[in-house]
């Protein structure tokens, strides 16, 4: 009894030694494959290895996935993903060709057939519109291994599923310890290290050695969500004094953008976990965090946007005017606050490749931490990111039309539909203004005025 | 989530809708697939404030009109099924359905359905007249407040003179097709759905 007992005890402390060490060896191999070359910016080539083959594998099925298809029916692969293709004349040509069969008739200009034109538009919509879909996953042509695609795929044939099911066992038993691992020290480094540079005098060192912490803490938080991030158009990175507006789809943007320098952010104070890091970052480099009563206050936010930009020494401010997360296939309107405080305006477009891993965080659905675990559960994240050139706001332009210029910008180069629509929609209802300036359209047709002529 | 098989077609289903509307297989499944992310309720039908809910239909200025299409009388949810057999109007008429003897029951893209479609957006209290009232209310839903009642009012004097034949002061159906005799419904009521 006895003997057996402390038989046991030796086993247990065995076991824990040998949990130990492992715990030890796991530490030390990150921090030397890891931690040192995330440091100091130079990479082993091991990420690049991973993406190789993950590209190959890919490929590879999809290749198997069209023949399996191909076979079972004639469905060919088309070019775009919509479900409709839209009539997009507009209202007058549309109403005017409606119109033709009939006599013009003296004064106004109503005809029963006009409900026609509202008809086929609203039924358009709803068989797909431009804004709702921009708040849920980007839909993929082909199956990436991963399961969550909105698509059904089932099952095609042994050998993809065996390589799906090598692929789960990748992704949660090996890549996500490793990464769930590296965020963490990502994040706790961020804190003492700020908290540590913030106790330093103004020297310029400081500066310096805050941007060295803040970069590196974003490089090893990258490399914990495998980001392999392809910069283009570095000359035209911005520089101090000025606002970097980029488009927005999920928190991650800002670790993919700190990843090539440094920014000063925009925010409120959160609470929680956020509100640590927040106030850990704000002790060695000025970002300008408000709160909750203060966002509110219009005129305060611009007063210490713009003495921020005044302040030549001060890191780039980086705001996304679109306000909310959309899912990286389009640009929705930026909101006109940070167009008005009058300094230099740097574009940035980020694309993701939706293919390796969808990086849209759907805020209604996930909440942050589910998101980033399943971020950390995907293949990986690659994305491009364009430093466009140095935008001004032009003598007879106002806020509102600098804005639309800027997002035409930066949707043209990342590759992304341009819309108007406000990205406050995700859980607002739109305007009835929008209603009536369709009703006015059809109106001043009806009275047959020439003022529809220049309404575009 | 525990319920993703209930919340799947079923192959059977689909075939009744194929045979009932026409659409695809392909195109039922995407179809699906839009109609379940518009349900937001996510208990398999949809309600008016779910099509309310899409930007582009809100500013419609018919479409509440339009959105009341999908809803039989006295109902204020709809289905798959009866999302899909309101949609099925729009199918383009295809070459071999053109042909097809009457003796089969008439397709629902068919012209006569597409302009019942377009008639009952009129038809305000679904007793197959146009009276002037209703047209009036249809006409300020498309107008907004930007045509005075007067000038309204006689548009709608006017539009329902050229109409009526039988002189009861309102749009019967067969008055309504005449009116719209020579314009191309087939294809002005069709949406290009892909694949």
């Amino acid at each position: 009894m006895d003997s057996s007992l402390s038989g046991n005890k030796v086993e247990m402390e065995d076991f824990w030694t040998f949990a130990l060490w492992a715990l030890k060896t796991w530490l030390y191999l990150i921090i030397c494959l890891i931690m040192i070359p995330a440091m100091f910016g130079f990479s082993l080539g091991i990420s690049e290895t991973y993406m190789t083959i993950l590209v190959k594998t890919l490929e590879w099925a999809t290749l198997n996935i069209q023949k399996v298809y191909a076979e079972e029916r004639t469905l060919t692969a088309s070019p775009s993903n919509g479900l409709i293709e839209r009539e997009d004349g507009s209202m007058e040509k549309e109403l005017e060709e409606l119109r033709r069969s009939r006599p013009k008739s003296l004064g106004s200009d109503f005809t029963l057939s006009d409900c026609v034109y509202f008809t086929r538009r609203g039924i358009e919509s709803i068989v797909e519109d431009e804004v709702t879909q921009r708040f849920t996953s980007e839909e993929l042509v082909s199956w990436n291994l991963l399961t969550r695609t909105n698509n059904d795929f089932q099952y095609i044939s042994l050998k993809v599923t065996l390589v799906y099911g090598i692929g789960i066992f990748m992704r949660y038993c090996i890549l996500a310890p490793l990464r769930i691992t590296l965020a963490c020290i990502g994040l706790s480094w961020l804190v003492i290290g700020t908290s540590a540079v913030g106790l330093l005098p103004n020297w310029s060192i400081k500066f310096w050695l805050s941007e060295w912490v803040h970069v590196m803490c974003y490089r090893i938080c990258a490399r914990g969500l495998s980001a392999t991030i392809r910069y283009h158009n570095k000359e035209n990175k911005p520089k101090k004094g000025g606002i970097c507006v980029a488009n927005h789809t999920s928190p991650i943007d800002i670790v993919i953008l700190c990843n090539d320098g440094c920014y000063a952010m925009v925010g409120q104070i959160h609470g929680g976990l956020m509100g640590v890091i927040q106030r850990a970052m704000v002790r060695s480099c000025p970002h300008v965090w408000f709160e909750r009563a203060e966002m509110k206050d219009r005129h305060l936010v611009t007063k210490r946007l713009k003495d921020h930009v005044n302040d030549k020494t001060k890191l780039p401010i980086l705001i996304f005017p679109e306000g909310t997360c959309v899912n990286n296939t389009s640009v929705m309107m930026f909101k006109k606050g940070s167009f008005e405080i009058g300094s230099t305006i740097y574009p940035v477009a980020i694309k993701y490749d939706p293919n390796v891993g969808d990086a849209f965080w759907n805020s209604s659905k996930y909440s942050m931490v589910s998101y980033l675990l399943r971020m950390m559960t995907s293949w990986a994240l690659v994305c491009n990111v364009w430093y466009l050139p140095a935008m001004h706001q032009q003598e007879e332009e106002d806020a509102v039309q600098f804005a639309k210029r800027v997002k035409s910008a930066i949707a043209l180069r990342g590759g992304l539909v341009d819309l108007q629509w406000d990205g406050g929609l995700k859980r607002a209802k739109v305007k009835d203004l929008f209603k009536e300036e369709q009703q006015k359209q059809y109106s001043s047709m009806v009275l047959g005025d020439d003022s529809s002529s220049h309404s575009d | 989530m525990g319920s993703r098989a209930s919340t799947l077609l079923r192959e059977e289903e689909i075939e009744e809708i194929k045979k009932e509307t026409g659409f695809s297989h392909s195109q039922i499944t995407r179809l699906y697939s839009r109609f379940t992310s518009l349900d937001k309720g996510e208990n398999g039908t949809l309600s008016r404030e779910d099509f309310q809910r899409i930007p582009e239909l809100a500013i419609n200025p018919l479409g509440d009109r339009i959105i009341n299409a999908f809803f039989p009388e006295g109902e204020d949810q709809v289905n798959f099924r009866g999302f899909m057999r309101t949609l099925a109007h729009f199918r383009p008429i295809e070459d071999n359905e053109k042909n097809k003897n009457a003796a089969v029951s008439e397709p629902l893209n068919s012209r006569t359905n597409k302009l019942l479609f377009a008639f009952r957006l009129y038809d305000l209290d679904r007793d197959d007249k146009i009276s002037r009232d209703e047209l009036l209310q249809v006409l300020r839903m498309m107008v907004g407040v930007n045509i005075s009642d007067e000038q309204l009012g006689s548009i709608a004097d006017r539009t329902i003179q050229e109409a009526d034949t039988n002189g009861d002061n309102s749009i019967s159906f067969n008055e309504f097709i005449k009116v719209l005799e020579k314009v191309d419904v087939e294809q002005k009521m069709s949406i290009r759905f892909l694949h």
